[in-house]
């Protein structure tokens, strides 16, 4: 039976769908291996890498780039996409791009990390990656919780936020502070383009890829780091339905974390 | 060929350059800085890169990479520095990333360090302990082959008057061009083809093959490579004299000048004295020394620490012959150099006190 969403969408049961239309279920995005993911429902990460894939796609960079991969949920990832991928460690990601570019420098070098991975274990990294100015780009894949142990404070964790260790919401007096990883990013001379976007809607999701596709035009011009952050939806260690987690992500993370273009060196 | 005279941390560079050596990050401490300093120096002009890392962990992580995109590639550090590296070193291993990790300890404190590691996991690196110029050349290429043919990290263990002490290398005016990139590295040019290439500690399987990471399939994989690794190690040591030695030394690095040169004197003055020098500290040259402890009346181990490489020595000898620690050296006030109670005179003082404590023991 034909239904209607509120947003507008009309949803056709799947034996009434046109023979050449592509069902969700069936799709798999450009790059990526297999579709299917073992992520949590409404998980945003498969989203945030479809973006960077579809940003490759389009500068037809897949047979010129290189993926670094770190340590978290997103590592469900490394062995599923149809480009060169080099497995890091936990916050290590930034280093090991920096030896493969310095040795292929023709290459799109880039990293794939979360907040736990790029900006707990190994914050230096990238400061000290975009310092020297390595011409990589850095995906920081920020959902303010370390979602593969469950849901457990991070340093982009916003005040107030449950999580598996803070349980009554992050308490500044406490936990401490969160910290804003772009905004670091973008003072630091270097780096040739800061971002943040986020997943929670389609528009934020058009604007991501936006941004990948110019964080990774930055690093083809030799601008130096170029860095995107995008805020991804954790339902699970956010402790919240499903349903809700792109509100909430507007709503708590984004106000802390706030979403637009930090700093462009491009002409 | 021409003749220069260097300070031993340039003919560890020397040797790393002409080994094909193109990526090297390090960070200062002695007595490994100046082998830094060297390589900065050197490796532009042969088209290779050395990058002045902000921490042990991220040189050692950008060698990782630099590996794994097909270049020989090297870092290394003294103590405090080499334990900041142990995670990546060992996970190196179970991603089947080769590359050459130079251990300039101050001291022998680091042997346990060098030969076991403070990393995770089931895993092992070769380790190589040249002395003298020639030996530091011919065991640092052959570290990057074992590199290269185990896909491991290998340790060259190397100290403070290794770096220091200046010697004559044999140098032509041209380095060999570097060896191709490997099949297994990577270039980028896989992508989009269906088929992308992954390296990764956790296995090389993707889900388009329909297991994804089988973590336990990898690591018994790792296992079997490790153990065909040990097998495939021939172990090396130089033996002085050991013959009909009553008591058989067994020393590395810079102790073993000083036991050689005791061995000399005290076979001049007609005393049953031999030297086993492990070469490979791993695999330990087990056969080495138990042959040359057969018939002796005991075996010393001199080592500039409180007893490490000794444990080896028991595990080659397994009981047959008594093995006794010459160690527990204090260590100058700098912490860097050779313990101002490592002496010749020290040395042939204990030997000869061996000697007479077992002068009436049958042999």
């Amino acid at each position: 039976m034909t239904t209607r969403r509120p947003d507008g969408l009309t949803v056709l049961p799947s034996d009434e769908a046109p023979a050449d239309a592509t069902l969700v279920a069936d799709f798999t995005a450009d790059l990526v291996d297999v579709g299917e993911h073992h992520l949590c429902p409404g998980c945003g990460e498969p989203i945030a890498i479809r973006a960077v894939m579809d940003g490759l796609s389009l500068l037809g960079l897949a047979d010129r780039c290189m993926a670094v991969f770190g340590i978290g949920c997103s590592t469900a990832f490394s062995n599923n996409l149809d480009v060169e991928v080099l497995q890091a460690l936990h916050g290590r990601a930034p280093s090991v791009a920096t030896g493969v570019i310095r040795m292929r420098p023709e290459l799109a070098v880039f990293t794939i990390q979360g907040d736990g991975d790029m900006a707990n274990e190994g914050l230096q990294e990238v400061l000290h990656a975009a310092a020297r100015g390595e011409n990589i780009v850095c995906v920081m894949l920020n959902n303010g919780v370390f979602g593969e142990t469950g849901g457990h404070l991070t340093v982009t964790t916003t005040i107030g936020q449950r999580t598996k260790n803070s349980i009554e919401g992050r308490d500044a007096a406490e936990h401490g502070h969160p910290m804003r990883i772009a905004e670091q990013l973008a003072q630091i001379d270097g780096t040739g383009y800061v971002a943040r976007g986020a997943v929670n809607d389609a528009g934020n999701v058009a604007r991501t890829k936006r941004m990948i596709v110019d964080a990774f035009t930055a690093q083809q011009q030799g601008l130096g780091l170029s860095f995107v952050e995008i805020l991804t939806m954790c339902p699970t260690g956010w402790f919240v339905p499903t349903d809700e987690a792109p509100a909430y992500l507007a709503e708590t993370i984004a106000g802390t974390h706030a979403i637009g273009v930090l700093r462009s060196e491009l002409a | 060929m021409t003749t220069r005279l260097v300070e031993g941390s340039e003919a560890v560079a020397d040797a790393m350059m002409r080994a094909g050596c193109r990526f090297f990050a390090g960070y200062p401490m002695t007595p490994f800085t100046e082998v830094l300093e060297h390589m900065a120096a050197g490796l532009p002009e042969l088209g290779g890169v050395c990058v002045n890392a902000e921490s042990e962990l991220e040189a050692v992580g950008m060698v990782w990479g630099a590996a794994a995109a097909g270049a020989r590639a090297a870092t290394g550090s003294t103590g405090q520095g080499l334990s900041l590296m142990q995670e990546s070193i060992s996970e190196a291993s179970m991603a089947g990333v080769g590359f050459v990790v130079l251990n300039m300890a101050r001291g022998q404190g680091d042997y346990y360090q060098a030969t076991r590691g403070g990393g995770h996991g089931d895993y092992r690196t070769p380790v190589l302990a040249p002395t003298g110029p020639a030996e530091v050349a011919e065991l640092i290429a052959e570290a990057f082959d074992l590199a290269d043919r185990w896909r491991n990290p290998v340790v060259v263990v190397g100290d403070y008057y290794m770096a220091h002490t200046w010697v004559d290398i044999e140098s032509s005016a041209d380095a060999p061009a570097p060896r191709p990139a490997p099949g297994w590295t990577l270039d980028g040019s896989s992508g989009g083809s269906g088929a992308a290439k992954l390296v990764s500690p956790l296995g090389t399987t993707k889900q388009r093959d329909g297991v994804g990471y089988d973590l336990a399939a990898h690591y018994d994989r790792c296992a079997r490579r490790r153990i065909e690794m040990t097998a495939g190690i021939t172990p090396r040591a130089e033996q002085v004299r050991t013959d009909d030695a009553q008591v058989v030394i067994v020393a590395y690095g810079t102790m073993a000048l000083y036991a050689d040169a005791v061995v000399n004197d005290l076979r001049a003055a007609g005393h049953k004295v031999g030297l086993v020098r492990p070469i490979t500290l791993w695999p330990f040259p087990e056969e080495q020394v138990r042959a040359a402890a057969e018939g002796a009346d005991v075996v010393a181990v001199y080592e500039n620490n409180a007893g490490q490489m000794i444990d080896d020595v028991r595990l080659s000898v397994l009981g047959a012959v008594p093995v006794v620690g010459l160690n527990g050296f204090s260590t100058d006030s700098s912490a860097f150099g050779i313990s101002p109670d490592v002496t010749v005179e020290n040395l042939t003082g204990s030997i000869l006190q061996l000697l007479d404590e077992h002068s009436g023991d049958p042999t």
